[in-house]
């Protein structure tokens, strides 16, 4: 057990508040509800407190002659405060504080510094990317002074600056923050950015023939408060303000990011990650950032449909669903193999569990992708929910051990049946024609591959934006997806599809929604009792203790 | 560029006397490979950057900054001139278009930062300097490492007659 | 065009500057140690360092680099038997415009410095010591470097100095031009091999979170001098020069339109900014009459020959009184210059005569700042350059009517705000011309000039 954390008595425009000792003073003040605006301060980094926007009044305890503080009328310390203004972003607050954010010499200094960002900035509102979360629009709004008293030539810099593959940096629009810098220093441990020149014509450069390359380059956008760093991917592609906003996590690995997904009329723009300090901090990697093009694909399978003579040919939902139960009712026990996937949701595994055990088959595993983990985030495996699929008994403690196996087997025909569940089976080893040999193929999948071109039965289902569920990520911890875009055509949500599979096994099983499903993973699971998707809530829960040596889950391909 | 081994002695002496962090060195490693090859290209911030552990964007940092530190080689003599208020009252502006004058630097502009400006046959480049610290005898001016105070137009002449 | 020896006005008590322009004075230890050099240091070694400490506190020593921050208060800061070690980093960026004492002590009398500098790094128990010396004193580095050299073979430096028990080594490290490495944390950064952008504070004073985050002393030259002379006489015996709280002698930098502009040392408060005009250097230039004076280097306040000062002066019966005063009758020292709303600064005194334009002289000043501006911080990014275009549109012509008024609050927006002391050095020049000289400034409104003036950078 720690120590209770000290608390401390900070006066803050007039009224005591008490804060947990170590809280900045700039925190403080927004845990009371005075918002202070600040543009280089960064939670998540050092305080360089350059851009003396969140200048406040401050002053301390008056001390009496013992040295003991003097206390007014109300039996509180009287604050001498201190003459000049003072910055809030790096200090922490200390017994007996006083702070005034909203005195008019604290209004002044908002005035003055944003009057100094201002007379050198470009004011290309219309066409920049920023527009619309751009903290420089933002509080020119309430601090700015309508006209410019600004007679002078603007300092020219450089624009559409390629900084790297993902990042273009407009130096005009730079206000020198240094926030980019610090994350790229701090956290990404790559030291590609830095300052040329000085004074006003300081600029933001890498070294020449260096690139901003990093695979976490795009978190230097995020965190840009101005327009000067945008993200060359979503450049100019669509205004903010239009974006709807919908929280949801990476699914690219196992770490499983907390992510914002941004959509428009069914079409995913961007993701941006989600501050979760048990997760991935404020940050995410490119890889997993920009991993949603596909979801947006002309080509997403969009139509159930069943093999005739001529070929795959589209049918109704009933239709093909009838075709699949009957071809799966053919074949018992081992002649018929499961391949799942760890990109699946719980709820997909839990139901793909149930198909599983009602076929009776020992042959199930999910397949395994295997990376390089990174010292941040980046985990090795990238699945998002290997766990989940090894609670459920989808696979073992090792991934794919049984997959060999199964190919040989269906490669030799004893095999005859396979549901392939969101993966491409020519990727486990088998070739199109161990495909053909195949009695029954039933394939629920989002994208066209081999597998899906040599199905009896193809069900179109959904991508990770198009769905609920839930996902266990490496360190044991269950979170959320949600529902951010409609999936294209007849396609439909893969927990539906599976149970209407089962159902077609084992008849009705009372299951209409996905919260059914997880009410009875619930039930079942010792580590999921007592949970829902709303207990979950937005930033997860951990469900096993967390080791500080999580080793990742040992793959073999 | 080669780094000669004397020159590399030098550089290895004075990283020692930064025993806490190598980084310290960055500044007085850019002055030795500056007086050694007259300036710093991109391969000598490489050079340095690698020599202290660090990235090349941490020398490009300072290179850009200090305005004694060049990425362009200045004339064979470099001239710098006051320009700061004592001196300029003693008449520094015009001493600095004397110089100009007869070492034939065209000074078209003067912008800001980056003031050096190089005569055609690279002899002399010029940079007109803040304060160089000897206000009470203006106008000053630096030719090379050598200091002259109370400089007349008269001077100049012979004055760039000795740094041939 | 040579350096000149220059002979001490008579009313002058050359204690630092003693060896300065001395006939037959050589810069090498002998001919130190021939007049008794390092005899302090000796002497320094019978003490224990807590006592060298409260000599410096008695003696009242204030800084001599801008600020007058008193000596011994700093080096108090410093706690003996910490775990941490201790620098001390000599201040010889002399880059202040109107200053130039520094530059003498390094080239005619380094070991004066190193002496002071090895007292003072006994006294604070620093073992690492530099010497931030501009890059624009090349002459001046090497002169430093030969003479901690031969320190070193006389036994000054290294390994138990002396037989003390103490080892010491000073570098020496250059700058390449940048004013902002004067200000301590600036220079801090600059030795740390970073950009020399100044720290904030708190938390980062030196004392306590300075050069490797470790506690650093940050000494002017002349204040380290100092330290040498107060171990000689006493820390009671030196402040009974000069007068309370404003003890010792003071080197004084005078440039502009004097007839003879030079550098001078005095008791601190003995002579008064018309005595030290008239009298020392030689008066005004023939048929000129004083319009200004900056008394503390360009960043301190303008004062005008016109106006009335308001200072509180000893009476012969001993009590204080108001007094009101001329510019000229203004002594020289930190706390009358300070009541008389500018400082005493680095020693920098420039003066100017009733030829010269106040605005073209205030655009000059903010050129220099716009130029040295570090760029951190924004109101002072901004804000120097933007005076700058101000000033130079009045000057050359395209100035309108709002720009006086503009000037002053673009200043005010900036003093006070910032990350370090350049804030004030920027504004306060601005700040103080327009007030004192606000006809000139607003004559300039639509004054033909040039083209349109834009000073276009
Ligand atoms: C912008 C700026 C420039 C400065 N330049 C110098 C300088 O060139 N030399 C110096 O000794 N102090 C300079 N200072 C003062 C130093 O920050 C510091 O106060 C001083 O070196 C402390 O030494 P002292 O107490 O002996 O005066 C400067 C301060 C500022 C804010
Ligand atoms: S690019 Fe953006 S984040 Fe980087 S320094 Fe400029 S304003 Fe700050
Ligand atoms: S680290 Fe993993 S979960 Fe996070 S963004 Fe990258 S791929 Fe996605
Ligand atoms: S006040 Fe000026 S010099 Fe000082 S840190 Fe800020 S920008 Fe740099
Ligand atoms: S947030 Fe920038 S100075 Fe505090």
């Amino acid at each position: 057990m720690s120590a209770p954390t000290e608390l401390l008595n900070v006066q803050i425009d007039g009224v005591w508040y008490q804060f947990k000792k170590g809280t900045r003073v700039i925190e403080a003040c927004a845990q009371a509800g005075k918002f202070i605006p600040h543009y280089c301060y960064h939670p998540k980094l050092s305080s360089p407190g350059n851009c003396r926007m969140c200048l406040i009044e401050m002053g301390m305890p008056k001390t009496g002659p013992d040295r003991k503080p003097e206390l007014g009328a109300d039996g509180k310390p009287v604050i001498s405060w201190i003459p000049r203004p003072q910055i809030s972003c790096a200090q922490d607050i200390t017994e007996g504080m006083g702070v005034r954010t909203d005195s008019s010499l604290v209004r002044e200094c908002r005035h003055g510094v944003m009057e100094f960002l201002l007379i050198n900035h470009p004011l290309d509102c219309p066409i920049c990317d920023q527009a619309g979360e751009c903290h420089l629009q933002e509080y020119s709004v309430e601090y700015g002074t309508a006209g410019s008293r600004f007679l002078e030539e603007k300092v020219k810099k450089p624009k559409r600056v390629e900084l790297g593959p993902r990042v273009t940096l407009d130096d005009e629009r730079c206000i020198l923050c240094s926030r980019c810098i610090r994350f790229m220093k701090e956290i990404a441990h790559d030291d590609v950015l830095g300052f040329a020149s000085r004074g006003s014509h300081t600029y933001l450069t890498a070294h020449p023939g260096k690139r901003l390359d990093s695979n976490y380059s795009l978190n230097t956008v995020d965190i840009c408060p101005v327009g000067a760093l945008t993200s060359t991917d979503f450049r100019f592609k669509m205004r903010v303000w239009f974006l709807k906003e919908t929280k949801s996590i990476c699914t690219s690995c196992a770490t499983g990011c907390n992510t914002i997904v941004g959509s428009r009329e069914n079409v995913i723009y961007r993701q941006t990650p989600r501050e979760n300090d048990a997760v991935n901090s404020a940050w995410m990697c490119d890889y997993g950032r920009l991993n949603i093009h596909y979801v947006n694909s002309p080509d997403r399978l969009k139509f159930p449909q069943v093999r005739e003579a001529q070929g795959l040919a589209n049918v109704s939902w009933k239709t093909a669903l009838a075709k699949a139960g009957e071809e799966l009712k053919q074949f018992q026990r081992n002649s018929v193999a499961v391949v799942a996937s760890a990109k699946m949701t719980n709820e997909e595994l839990w139901l793909t569990k149930k198909l599983i055990d009602s076929l009776g088959t020992v042959y199930h595993d999910v397949v395994p992708r295997a990376g390089q983990a990174d010292q941040l985030l980046m985990s090795a495996d990238r699945n998002p929910n290997t766990l989940g699929a090894q609670l459920f008994g989808i696979t073992s403690e090792y991934p794919g051990s049984k997959l060999r196996e199964m190919t040989e087997k269906i490669a030799s025909g004893e095999i005859r049946a396979v549901v392939a569940l969101g993966e491409d089976l020519t990727q486990i080893g088998l070739a199109e024609s161990d495909l053909k040999k195949l009695t029954a193929l039933i394939v629920v999948g989002i994208l066209p591959n081999e597998t899906t071109r040599n199905a009896s039965v193809l069900l179109p289902a959904c991508a990770f934006s198009e769905k609920r569920g839930t996902m266990i990520n490496i360190k044991g911890r269950l979170q959320r997806l949600n529902h951010a875009t409609l999936a294209p055509g007849e396609a439909r949500d893969d927990w539906e599809i599976i149970r209407d599979l089962l159902q077609q096994l084992t008849g009705s099983n009372g299951i209409y929604l996905i919260d059914d499903v997880f009410k009875e993973i619930a039930e079942t699971i010792p580590e999921m009792t007592g949970l829902s998707f709303g207990r979950i809530g937005d930033h997860g829960v951990q469900l096993v203790e967390e080791s500080e040596d999580a080793q990742p889950v040992a793959m073999t391909v | 560029m080669e780094i000669p081994a004397e020159l590399e002695a030098r550089i290895d002496q004075e990283i020692t006397h930064f025993p806490i962090s190598k980084r310290s060195a960055a500044l007085p490693l850019l002055h030795l490979i500056q007086e050694h090859f007259g300036y710093l290209e991109d391969e000598a911030i490489e050079w340095i950057a690698q020599k202290l552990g660090l990235q090349p964007i941490n020398i490009l940092e300072l290179v850009t900054f200090y305005p004694m530190l060049r990425r362009e080689p200045a004339g064979k003599h470099h001239i710098r001139v006051c320009r700061t208020l004592s001196c300029a009252m003693a008449g520094s502006y015009e001493l600095l278009d004397t110089f100009c004058k007869h070492a034939r630097i065209d000074r078209q502009h003067n912008g800001h930062g980056a003031h050096s400006l190089k005569s055609e046959d690279g002899k002399y480049s010029i940079e007109f300097v803040e304060c160089l610290a000897s206000c009470g005898f203006g106008p000053v001016c630096m030719i090379d490492d050598d200091f002259y105070e109370s400089v007349t137009q008269e001077e100049v002449p012979q004055l760039l007659e000795k740094y041939q | 065009m040579v350096s000149t020896i220059r002979t001490p006005h008579p009313r002058e008590k050359r204690i630092i500057f003693k060896n300065i322009d001395r006939p037959g004075w050589t810069n090498d230890i002998g001919c130190y140690l021939h007049d008794g050099g390092y005899e302090e240091l000796k002497k320094a070694f019978t003490m224990k360092p807590g006592q060298i400490v409260n000599e410096v506190k008695l003696s009242g020593l204030r800084g001599r680099g801008g600020a007058g921050f008193p000596c011994g208060v700093k080096w108090g800061f410093i706690r003996p038997g910490g775990t941490k070690p201790v620098y001390l980093i000599c201040n010889a960026d002399e880059s202040e415009p109107g200053t130039f004492k520094d530059r003498y002590i390094i080239h005619q009398d380094p070991h004066q410095l190193i002496e002071g500098m090895i007292i003072s790094c006994y006294a604070v128990n620093a073992q690492l010591a530099y010497i931030y010396i501009r890059g624009e004193f090349p002459e001046g580095a090497k002169i430093l470097e030969r003479a901690l050299a031969e320190a070193k073979e006389h036994g000054f430096l290294g390994k138990n100095i002396l037989g003390s028990g103490f080892d010491l080594e000073i570098y020496v490290f250059r700058g390449a031009g940048a004013y902002i490495c004067g200000e301590e944390t600036g220079l801090i950064e600059s030795m740390e091999g970073k950009r020399p952008y100044p720290r904030i504070k708190p938390p980062y004073f030196p004392a306590a979170l300075g050069l490797y985050l470790c506690p650093t002393i940050v000494n002017n030259v002349e204040t380290l001098c100092n330290v040498k002379h107060i171990v000689r006489i006493g820390g009671a015996e030196y402040a009974k020069m000069g007068k309370p709280n404003n003890t010792g002698t003071r080197l004084l930098c005078v440039s502009g339109d004097v007839q003879k502009p030079g550098y001078y040392e005095f008791e601190v408060g003995a002579i008064t900014i018309g005595e030290l005009i008239n009298d020392i250097c030689g008066g005004m230039k023939p048929g000129r009459t004083l319009k200004a004076v900056i008394p503390g280097g360009s960043s301190a306040k303008v004062m005008s020959a016109k106006d009335r000062y308001k200072l509180k002066t000893k009476q012969p019966d001993g009590t204080m009184a108001e007094t009101e005063m001329g510019l000229e009758d203004i002594p020289i020292d930190f706390d009358s210059l300070a009541a008389a709303g500018s400082m005493a600064g680095s020693g920098g005194v420039i003066v100017m005569d009733d030829s010269r334009d106040m605005v073209w002289a205030l655009n000059n000043i903010n050129e220099f700042y716009a130029h040295e501006s570090c760029g951190q911080c924004t109101p002072c990014r901004e804000g120097s350059l933007w005076m700058k275009k101000i000033t130079g549109r009045m000057l050359h012509g395209g100035g309108v009517e709002q720009d006086t008024d503009t000037l002053k609050s673009v200043a005010d927006n900036i003093a006070g705000r910032t990350i370090c002391a350049f804030g004030e050095a920027c504004a306060w020049p601005t700040q103080s011309f327009v007030a004192k000289f606000r006809d000139e400034f607003m004559g300039t409104a639509h004054k033909k000039g040039n083209g349109n003036g834009s000073t276009n950078s």
